[in-house]
């Protein structure tokens, strides 16, 4: 900021707090005449005005807020912007350029954001620390947390406030998003991979295929993938689809058993993400799916993913 | 000049108390029409696409800001529900600024990649379906209308000459082919998908 500028604010914020004394100082004398407490020498409708003095408490008050006022614009930051005032406050760092710098500036900064940052982390980190890591400073084993009633109720309640908007408070998902209490996994239910699925998301492609099976193709496919889960369907429509299926065996294998790694479901069972009537199973072979899981690392740090992911992989181990 | 001529000329009264009031603006706001962070993007700010810049049209149209603010304060109860709090310089080139003044529902500033594109979808369409206690209405017409792009190039060239938002000309040729045909709702979840963008 300009020399000009904090010329600029420093006149004005003067002039005000000045002017406010020089007026009241002014105003407290009595310049009218008339003895205190004796009639004005004018009336309206009959009213008379009486000479009556400011209240004491009132004119005290102002002189308080002046000087309070004075003493304050000199505490925290006010004239330039490149002085945090004498008390050396600041509220956040307003002035990053990015979300590194941001984060560098973090080990330093004596913002009062920071401090209630750093106090949080002392008390709070903490807890999430002790539930996450052994005695060695190196992460639990999943399986050993998801037995630790404590820290699974805290992976609960952090999956309550971040994740029960897809998934549900119950985490049984709907048309869509994953039922998380089963043991049919999209991309492997090993406690891991549950991990690694809530720090860095999930990108589901499923291709739309209307344009390359055409409407007959669409169908006989359905036919096919409901056949593979123990429906009664059209033998002759199920031969032609199987036929067709072979595209299909790239993500979802030639037993249509899906495949972990491509986050491609198993057809054989009678789990649907997307509902398994035929319609939507047509639905999903026509016009694809892109289920979307978001990364959750940098929103939560890995400390709370961890036990988030305890939770999730002891919702299954129940069973 | 007599007290007593001031306050019986109602006039010269309100033109004095304008230039009463002024001192606090001149002092607190002219400075910051002329400081760099109120002036210069951050580093990782893009521009709205066209899509994007269509969608954040219909946010204003439906009056989202109404109900959602997008300003989160540097205050840790703020942070850990939304992400980092935001600075000015994410904001320089919103004309108008959408920070709005009120949270019926949550902060929007950086709700982009939280939840997936068929969530906000669901959502919009009724947003009791994923979650049972909102009491924000549903949008289903955003689905049916469809974007004609008639006048998004010019958008984009008002954002590129008067605020300096730096579009190249391919964006703006190619504006009306970017965002013809689709729907409302695809221009909507394409803004809210950019909020927050350059502190993620």
């Amino acid at each position: 900021m300009s020399i000009f500028w904090t010329i600029w604010i420093t006149v004005i914020t003067l002039i005000v707090i000045i002017g406010c004394a020089v007026l009241l100082h002014a105003t407290s004398k009595n310049n009218t005449g008339v003895e205190e407490g004796k009639p004005m020498p004018h009336s309206f409708d009959g009213i008379q005005e009486l000479n009556n003095p400011l209240p004491k408490w009132w004119t005290g008050l102002f002189w308080f807020t002046i000087v309070i006022g004075l003493l304050y614009s000199f505490a925290f930051p006010s004239y330039t912007a490149n002085w945090n005032g004498l008390l050396n406050w600041t509220s956040s760092e307003q002035s990053v350029m990015s979300l590194e710098e941001s984060q560098a500036l973090a080990e330093t900064s004596h913002s009062q954001y920071q401090r209630e940052m750093n106090a949080a982390e002392e008390k709070y980190g903490a807890v999430f620390k002790q539930l996450a890591y052994d005695e060695n400073g190196v992460y639990k084993d999943l399986t050993l947390i998801a037995k630790d009633p404590e820290a699974v109720k805290v992976g609960q309640r952090l999956f309550l406030q971040n994740c029960a908007q897809c998934h549900a408070s119950d985490a049984r998902g709907s048309k869509g998003f994953p039922n998380l209490t089963d043991n049919d996994w999209l991309y492997g239910g090993e406690a891991q991979n549950i991990k690694e699925s809530i720090m860095h998301g999930r990108q589901g492609a499923m291709l739309a295929w209307k344009e390359i099976l055409g409407e007959q193709g669409v169908k006989e496919v359905a036919t096919y993938v409901l056949k593979l889960s123990g429906r009664r369907v059209n033998a002759v429509e199920a031969k032609a689809g199987e036929e067709r299926f072979v595209m299909c065996a790239a993500c979802h294998g030639a037993d249509g058993k899906g495949s972990h790694a491509l986050g491609a479901p198993n057809l054989t069972d009678k789990i649907w993400l997307y509902g398994g009537s035929r319609k939507a199973v047509e639905d999903s072979i026509r016009n694809g799916r892109n289920g979307v899981m978001p990364p959750w690392a940098d929103v939560l740090g890995e400390d709370k993913v961890h036990l988030i992911a305890a939770f999730v992989y002891s919702l299954s181990q129940e069973k | 000049m007599k007290h007593e001529f001031i306050e019986k000329n109602v006039g010269l009264l309100a033109i004095f108390i304008i230039i009463a009031i002024s001192f606090g603006g001149l002092a607190q706001i002219t400075p910051l029409l002329f400081q760099k962070e109120t002036n210069e993007p951050v580093d990782t700010l893009r521009p709205y696409t066209a899509l994007e810049m269509e969608g954040r049209d219909i946010y204003i149209r439906e009056g989202c800001s109404v109900c959602h603010s997008q300003m989160i304060r540097p205050f840790r109860a703020e942070t850990e529900r939304y992400g980092h709090y935001s600075v000015a310089g994410e904001g320089v080139w919103e004309h108008p600024f959408l920070w709005g003044s009120k949270r019926t529902g949550p902060d929007l500033a950086r709700v982009g990649q939280r939840y997936s594109d068929a969530w906000h979808e669901l959502h919009l369409l009724n947003p009791r379906d994923v979650v049972p206690q909102s009491n924000m209405p549903g949008f289903p017409w955003l689905a049916e209308n469809r974007l004609t792009g008639e006048d998004t190039a010019r958008k984009l060239e008002i954002f590129k000459n008067n605020f300096g938002v730096p579009y190249t000309d391919q964006d703006i040729s190619g504006a009306k082919a970017a965002v013809a045909g689709k729907t409302e709702m695809q221009a909507l979840i394409a803004y809210l998908q950019s909020l927050g963008h350059a502190f993620r």
